[in-house]
């Protein structure tokens, strides 16, 4: 029980603290579920956003279910998937009462402009930490830049880019195996 | 009878939106032709609402659009039904990951796919800092908060808080 506690005090203080979409996440999930809490690896947490971008639905709900399935089952799950949804819930109902005179606060705005900001810099943090530990050989690289060029310039959906990417590696690896084998 | 029709609408779109939040942005659209839950123009404030407050920004819509459409009760169920298909879908993945992380070729996939979804990242990164930095002040600010955070390696959230303060003393 108190386990089921504390996994929907943790999401529900991330759902609270993710301004923005599912990858504006990542920083937070990184810092709460793989550097203090030791529930999954960095490379699991990874592996779980591919999974997100393939799936329907939010990737943030994706990565809450998940981690509360694989902590404590199917309880698990949906004490942390409410735990990230309470937040949003309340604030938004709230916001959508009084949206127009608290949109046109000046302070509010400055505020936020202030997050936006930060936002950018967490995610180019978090990238950086990520990229040494993920990107260490030329066919990762070759990924990592092949991808984003296809996402900036190609304009073509995240779906895609994950399914690629999986077919490219899964087929290198194939092939080595068997050049290795004679 | 208004719950049921938001149930199913938010249901589909939990189904149907593969990817980020805002890719539930075009069915919300839809439903605007669709419904008079809520207008075009309304969508519209909704998205700079749900872009600045917490919570994800799929949730934060649904959580809208239902309270427009049906009050309190409506939010509640819009964003339970968006909600559900990903939950039943994860925890089947989640049984199945269990079972298939050691297999060989699964590992080559997911070794594959890490890189590329840093880059997706990097991606929606460049789109938050274009819409975010747009002048030299915007700058210092970020320039800051990044070596604040590759010095001391803090919490996310206090960075946060420092960033609205930063806002509010600035006048970004």
């Amino acid at each position: 029980m108190r386990d089921l506690l504390s996994l929907f005090a943790l999401f529900f203080k991330i759902g609270l603290f993710t301004f923005g979409g599912g990858y504006a996440m990542l920083p937070l999930l990184k810092d709460e579920v793989v550097n203090k809490r030791r529930f999954v690896s960095d490379e699991e947490l990874l592996d779980l956003y591919s999974i997100g971008q393939c799936t329907p639905g939010i990737i943030s709900i994706n990565v809450a279910t998940f981690i509360g399935y694989q902590q404590k089952g199917i309880g698990g799950a949906v004490v942390a998937t409410s735990g990230i949804v309470l937040p949003s819930l309340i604030i938004i109902t709230l916001v959508a009462s009084i949206l127009q005179q608290f949109m046109d606060n000046r302070y509010v705005a400055y505020a936020f402009a202030g997050i936006r900001i930060c936002v950018a810099a967490l995610i180019a943090d978090v990238i950086y930490d990520l990229a040494k530990k993920n990107i260490k050989n030329y066919m990762a690289g070759i990924i990592f830049i092949g991808a984003l060029v296809l996402s900036v310039w190609g304009n073509l959906s995240a779906v895609w880019i994950v399914l690629i990417a999986g077919g490219c590696a899964l087929a290198i690896g194939e092939v080595s195996r068997k050049v290795k084998k004679r | 009878m208004i719950y049921f029709w938001l149930f199913w609408e938010f249901f589909k779109i939990g189904l149907l939106a593969i990817g980020g939040g805002l890719v539930t942005v075009p069915f919300l659209f839809d439903l605007a032709e669709k419904y008079d839950w809520f207008s075009k123009a309304e969508l519209t404030d909704m998205i700079a609402v749900s872009e600045s407050t917490p919570g994800p920004i799929g949730v934060n819509m649904a959580t809208f659009a239902g309270f427009n459409a049906a009050g309190i009760w409506g939010g509640i169920t819009a964003t339970f039904a968006l909600v559900l298909p990903s939950v039943v879908i994860m925890i089947i993945i989640a049984r199945m990951m269990q079972k298939y992380r050691c297999n060989i070729r699964v590992h080559d996939i997911l070794d594959g796919i890490r890189p590329a979804v840093l880059a997706l990242i990097l991606f929606a990164g460049i789109q938050v800092a274009k819409i975010a930095i747009v002048g030299s002040l915007e700058i210092l600010v970020f320039a800051i908060l990044l070596a604040m955070m590759r010095i001391w390696h803090k919490s996310p959230i206090l960075y946060l808080g420092v960033a609205a303060v930063l806002g509010i003393v600035f006048r970004l």
